[in-house]
């Protein structure tokens, strides 16, 4: 099996991958949402990027044959899902602007590590490795709980970015019809770690800890040591110690770390001061844990989004469910790359040819991702059931 | 809302009487607004006196936070009408801004809200009646041009008595070219921008928030779109080629400057909507320093500014206080020398303006007049004695556009123009 990925190699590669193995018949189940309303699907911004950074907006179909068709003729490097709009998008120069506009879509969240650089020791900007994906662990866990005890979401689909962070879509029905004010009134409620460049403190609670915090806490509390302590040494140096309070500049030995603590026991004595420190350690554990959202993403109903299962162009990896209960099996090194799928193609290629068109990723490693997406899909599609029976159910009473 | 002076009431008695059939209360709240004829003089006559109390309200809001008691009675009969009592279990939807700031307890979709906290529900419906009402008003707007005397008019109106917005004044446009930011930065930008000038200039690229709040002051100085895209694109390609730059920064440039998306002439923000909404997070260099900078960095960099012990002192503790923008005042008027008039910061191009006006004298009256706004309207919120934090839940946050959220203009755009009611707004239709 192949483990290594050539750039290159992409132009090559992607049309087998969307010929063969790109899953189609539930990527369109999931966006055609039960057809209801009809024009659901048709009415769906796609865009493309193709080729040196080629980007075309406002792609729409009328069917998955036709999504079919477009990406495998396109076979684009990315495609983004945007907007469910008034009008089919692939009209809108023909609607007039003022009457074409975005009506809904489902609610996202995107999580990039690059957010996380002032608390990761190991790599920055666009990498990642096995010492900091506990960050990612620790999202999918917090975020994931809190929309579904909190706001009560029951459909949410998180998907590895493809290199270095995860997205949440939130397919609830009232999550798709959410406005723009109800979306940044959600991600700012899951939003804990305030604060600019020019704050070291960036997280403050409340004497009363709020209760959706609280069981954030306990989720950060179990993970911190291992993260912060051994996986990072959070403390491990003056300027890591600066960065977490400016009381640490004057340097770290015995006499100034002897003086800290009693100003520390001063400040407790003295009431006043006492609520500032008796949530200390909570904050901090916070301020180098708790997820990191883009809110940006979060607030526009007119936010396009990379779709699940594109191809990283740089990484070669597929942008894969993740299924949140077993957030901790999860490993990035893991994620299939589109080299590899191919190689696994071909080698039973010869075995088995009667194989259907659009299954042959039953064949290959992507099989068990499609399996984790046919689960979420599953509930997805019980919950349209419910309510047709209640409706028909409530025609039969009158 | 109609205001009438006792002598204008002696005069207008039958018109009055007439016109409160159908405007039936005083302040004008109506749900089916009026249909009768009025006359053009007349009704810019009540919507200045509408746009005065307006501002009085405001101003009220500013002063009084939590209201007189004649605020707060009024408001807990508005409550008990609705008879609730104790707690009150409604679908999060209902109550989005006690959702956003954590007010409620959560559970499974429904909102646990306080007795104290249930004027929010009613405020979630009013808003929508509001902005369903704009909605129908703005649809109704392309009928108004038919006439061309009321639509300037309206377009006027907020300027004369809110205060001046800053955005890009055809006398002003390409006065200030690319190289001569360094310098200005030093001598007349309030410390916001000279904070954001130096990261950028420190680490070749700003976030979007600080793209957004530094672009638009620029623009708001005098750079026209030709000079700004060459400043973005010499900074920015010291780390990223110029084809990527292209494509990823260029369009949101054009953008600020109304060449793409809905076209939307943006305004430069003000100090309250810095203060206020958007706070910086990690990697971020917007905001205002006075509020989003802690104490003794603020401190040391001051210091390193060499501003005297008393100067910086005094410009922390109003800062330590919450009078962010009272501390701002200070700093121009320790770092302007000899700077005795009194002034106001509401805004950091009116602190640009003010700062060249004075190191400048002849110039700065010559744009004056050009201008024509008389100096005492740029200052329509007067915030000494007001924790600015306190102001905190009265406004709605951004809804900036970024790059690919354009082309619609929903309720919320038409709530922002509704609830923005001086400088703040940053979005003028154009
Ligand atoms: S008060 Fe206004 S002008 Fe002064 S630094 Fe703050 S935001 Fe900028
Ligand atoms: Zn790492």
């Amino acid at each position: 099996m192949s483990e290594t990925y050539d750039p290159s190699s992409l132009p090559d590669l992607l049309p087998i991958y969307y010929k063969k193995l790109f899953p189609y018949g539930p990527y369109y189940r999931w966006l055609n949402y039960g057809g209801v309303p009809k024009t659901y699907f048709n009415h769906r911004e796609f865009s493309f990027t193709l080729k040196d950074d080629v980007y075309i907006r406002y792609q729409s179909f009328s069917d998955q044959q036709e999504l079919e068709k477009e990406i495998q003729r396109r076979c684009p490097y990315k495609i983004d899902i945007g907007a469910v709009f008034s009008h089919r998008p692939k009209d809108h120069k023909t609607v007039k602007a003022a009457a074409f506009h975005a009506q809904e879509k489902e609610l996202v969240f995107d999580i990039d590590m690059t957010d996380y650089d002032d608390v990761r020791n190991c790599c920055s900007g666009a990498d990642i490795c096995s010492k900091c994906w506990p960050l990612m662990k620790i999202a999918i866990q917090i975020i994931d709980r809190a929309l579904r005890e909190d706001f009560g979401f029951q459909h949410l689909l998180w998907v590895y970015s493809g290199r270095r962070g995860i997205h949440c879509w939130v397919c609830d029905d009232i999550a798709r019809k959410l406005s723009q004010n109800g979306r940044s009134a959600i991600a700012e409620y899951l939003s804990v770690v305030k604060g600019g460049e020019h704050q070291t403190r960036k997280v403050t609670l409340d004497d009363i800890i709020h209760p959706s915090i609280r069981k954030s806490l306990d989720i950060v509390e179990k993970a911190f040591k291992d993260y912060a302590v051994d996986k990072q040494d959070f403390l491990g140096n003056e300027e890591r110690q600066t960065k977490l309070s400016e009381d640490f500049k004057s340097g770290s030995n015995s006499k100034v770390w002897w003086a800290i603590i009693q100003k520390r026991e001063k400040d407790i004595r003295e009431k006043k001061k006492y609520k500032d420190c008796q949530n200390v350690t909570r904050e901090i554990m916070l301020q180098y844990c708790y997820p990191r959202l883009d809110v940006n993403v979060s607030t526009g109903v007119n936010h396009l989004l990379k779709s699940p299962f594109c191809v990283h162009p740089k990484t070669g990896r597929i942008c894969v469910p993740i299924d949140p209960e077993k957030v901790d099996e999860f490993d990035p090194e893991d994620v299939p790359l589109i080299s590899q799928l191919i190689e696994e193609l071909n080698k039973t290629d010869s075995t088995d040819d009667t194989s259907k068109r659009g299954k042959d990723y039953k064949r290959t490693s992507l099989s068990s991702c499609v399996q984790v997406f046919e689960n979420f899909l599953k509930k997805l599609e019980n919950s349209w059931k419910g309510k047709l029976q209640e409706q028909s159910d409530l025609k039969m009473e009158f | 809302m109609e205001i009438i002076t006792k002598s204008k009431a002696r005069r207008n008695r039958h018109n009055i009487k007439k016109e409160q059939d159908t405007l039936s209360h005083p302040l004008q709240f109506y749900k089916i607004p009026p249909s009768d004829t009025i006359s053009l003089q007349k009704f810019e006559e009540y919507a200045i006196e509408r746009l005065k109390v307006l501002k009085a309200v405001e101003n009220a809001g500013v002063k009084f936070i939590k209201g007189t008691q004649n605020y707060k009675d009024h408001l807990e009969k508005e409550i008990r009408k609705t008879h609730f009592k104790g707690i009150l279990r409604v679908p999060f939807i209902e109550v989005l801004d006690l959702v956003r700031s954590r007010k409620v307890y959560l559970v499974d979709g429904y909102a646990f809200v306080p007795r104290d906290d249930m004027i929010s529900i009613l405020l979630t419906h009013y808003r929508a009646h509001l902005s369903h009402s704009l909605a129908i008003t703005c649809r109704a707007l392309p009928h108004l041009e038919e006439d061309d005397r009321l639509l300037p008019m309206l377009c006027g109106l907020s300027k004369r008595y809110i205060g001046e917005d800053y955005g890009n004044k055809k006398s002003t446009v390409g006065e200030i070219t690319a190289d001569m930011i360094d310098m200005l930065s030093k001598q007349s930008f309030p410390l916001c921008m000279q904070q954001l000038h130096q990261s950028l200039r420190q680490n070749h690229h700003l976030r979007h928030g600080g793209r957004q709040q530094y672009g638009l002051f620029l623009k708001g100085i005098g750079l026209s779109l030709e000079e700004a895209l060459k400043f973005w694109k010499n900074e920015f390609t010291k780390a990223i080629d110029g084809d990527k730059f292209d494509k990823q920064y260029s369009y949101n440039i054009r953008h600020n400057y109304g060449k793409e998306g809905k076209r939307a002439d943006y305004t430069p923000y003000s100090c309250v909507k810095i203060i206020m909404s958007n706070p910086p997070g990690p990697g971020d260099f917007h905001g205002c320093p006075f509020k989003h900078t802690d104490p003794d960095l603020l401190a040391q960099k001051l210091r390193s500014m060499s501003l005297s012990k008393d100067a910086v002192d005094s410009v922390v503790n109003y800062a330590k206080e919450g009078h962010y923008q009272v501390a701002c005042q200070h700093y121009f008027a320790v770092t302007h020398s000899n700077f005795e008039d009194d002034i106001n910061i509401n805004h950091p191009n009116g602190y640009f303006e003010e700062s060249r006006r004075f190191l400048n004298p002849d110039k700065g009256n010559m744009n004056k007049s050009q201008l024509g706004t008389p100096r005492t309207n740029r200052n329509p919120v007067k915030m000494e004695g007001t924790p600015i934090s306190q102001l905190a839940s009265q406004t709605q946050p951004s809804q900036d556009s970024t790059v690919g959220d354009f082309d619609d203009m929903g309720d919320n755009d038409l709530m922002d123009i509704a609830m923005e009611t001086d400088a703040e707004s940053d979005k003028k239709s154009s």
